[in-house]
């Protein structure tokens, strides 16, 4: 069985730094198809940032990146490592879901316009099948009646509801999720974790940053903790908070590192 | 007060009006584009641009437009390159030295209205729509420029009601707009009062047209900023 599996995401040695900072140190990392991995850490990890560097929001100074079976082209230019290949990196972002902490809704722009922006202009889908395709999205987030609204009308769960719809409006083969419920109320968060958890029941592909515990030990497949830009260890959920990889791990759990 | 003389003022002053407008709308206009370059190069992070873009903002924002009206239209004739250049034709004519002066001198402003409207653009709106695939182009076609105009609005508005007024120096090289006209009515008939008041009430008029204008255009640009349409208006797609 397992070896039918093909991996949506491999990321290999990867470093950066932020001048003198070495934020990632060389990290590794695997997610097979309709993985869903949860990426733990404390602030200042590097767990935002590797997560980034999957679609290049950030680039890597080294190491490589592979998504679906396809590596990002660098080039070193200038001293800098930079995506060699401009329109490989466009189309490989347009199959990256992103989904920020901030939302990041076009503010501009109604939620269905949200939505069908990045198909129709990025995709070059035909604007019938994006709306019909947007609406049934926004129906299973579970905010259908707010389409011709505008972000700044909605809630913050509701925000990331139809934030997460317009990464799934481009058909992505995977998701990033970069704390998608760190910047929410306490009680807006539940509404955008089921959501989640629903995509992640679909056998959705999905790379999750976040300091939601609960979320990490029922719903993923696969737990990474990161400790000062590495990989300190990683495992099956059960494996990971049952027995405890690392005293590193243990003492992010019990000093409550984001743990509610 | 003379009621007809008013009246005949108003109607002799009414023809220069056509000029008054096509020089503040073209210079705007062209203004405009130039501002966005401008502005695109001071913030490419590429010295060798932005350098001479903040030289020139820097240039033309910092001298009189009266001193670079006179500077394009009796200056640039003196150079016997320029007087034998293709472009003589234009820069003999007062009208294309008065666009010319007035389009340059609003780009300088203009740019620091559109460069700051730039800089507005949240960076996370940005992030997302590189992440979402969007070429260069893409991104600023749909998301960055859209977003832009929506801050830059007011002060463009205020850049607009600007050049309306500073095409008045224009009547300095003989051009007959509404200053013109009407330094022309006060020679003949010493009224200077009572032309230069229908004059400034043309201006006026023109000026109220222009803020209702920039008004309904920052109104229909910000549907976002108002309440939500009403719960019913689920259905009907007016996309």
């Amino acid at each position: 069985m397992t070896d039918q599996l093909k991996p949506a995401v491999r990321l290999t040695a990867l470093r950066k730094s932020f001048g003198a900072f070495e934020v990632l140190k060389g990290i590794s990392l695997e997610a097979m198809e309709g993985d869903v991995v949860s990426i733990l850490g404390s602030s200042g990890s590097g767990k935002s940032t590797m997560l980034r560097c999957i679609n290049m929001l950030e680039t890597p100074d080294s190491g490589r990146i592979e998504v679906g079976g396809e590596t990002i082209q660098l080039k070193q230019a200038g001293g800098r490592t930079r995506p060699a290949d401009r329109h490989q990196l466009q189309r490989m972002r347009a199959s990256i879901g992103m989904v920020f902490q901030n939302f990041n809704l076009w503010s501009h722009m109604t939620i269905l316009e949200n939505l069908i922006e990045a198909p129709i202009h990025v995709q070059k889908r035909s604007r019938a099948d994006c709306v019909e395709e947007a609406e049934a999205l926004l129906e299973k987030v579970g905010i259908a009646e707010k389409r011709n609204h505008y972000p700044a009308h909605l809630s913050g769960g509701q925000q990331q509801r139809a934030a997460i719809a317009r990464a799934l409006a481009q058909h992505p083969k995977v998701m990033l999720f970069d704390e998608p419920t760190s910047a929410l109320d306490p009680e807006l968060v539940g509404e955008v974790l089921r959501v989640m958890r629903a995509l992640a029941e679909e056998g959705r592909t999905m790379l999750v940053v976040t300091h939601e515990m609960g979320f990490a030990r029922d719903v993923s497949s696969k737990v990474v903790f990161l400790h000062k830009g590495a990989v300190e260890a990683e495992g099956s959920p059960h494996d990971m908070f049952a027995t405890g990889r690392s005293d590193c791990f243990r003492q992010f759990l019990s000093g409550g590192g984001g743990l509610k | 007060m003379d009621l007809p003389f008013l009246y005949e003022t108003l109607l002799k002053l009414l023809t220069g009006v056509p000029l008054t407008l096509q020089l503040a709308v073209s210079s705007v206009g062209l203004g405009a584009v130039l501002a966005v370059m401008l502005a695109l190069a001071r913030l490419s992070g590429l010295r060798l641009l932005a350098w001479p873009a903040s030289f020139y903002v820097f240039i033309f924002r910092s001298t009189p437009l009266l001193v670079q009206i006179f500077l394009i239209y009796h200056g640039l004739g003196q150079f016997h390159a320029v007087r034998t250049s293709f472009l003589w034709p234009l820069l003999r004519e007062p009208y294309w030295c008065a666009l010319i002066a007035l389009t340059l001198n609003t780009a300088a402003y203009s740019c620091e209205i559109v460069r700051g409207a730039l800089l507005s653009v949240p960076s996370g709106q940005i992030e997302a729509a590189r992440a979402c695939g969007m070429s260069s182009f893409t991104l600023h076609r749909r998301i960055v420029f859209p977003l832009a105009l929506r801050h830059a609005l007011p002060g463009y508005g205020n850049e607009f009601i600007l050049m309306i007024k500073s095409t008045a120096l224009a009547s300095i090289i003989t051009l007959m707009e509404v200053t013109g006209l009407a330094a022309q009515l006060i020679s003949e008939s010493f009224r200077a009062i009572e032309i230069l008041i229908v004059a400034a009430a043309i201006y006026l008029s023109m000026n109220f047209i222009v803020t209702r204008l920039v008004q309904w255009a920052e109104y229909a640009l910000s549907a976002e900023l108002r309440p939500p349409p009403a719960a019913a208006s689920g259905q009907g797609a007016t996309l």
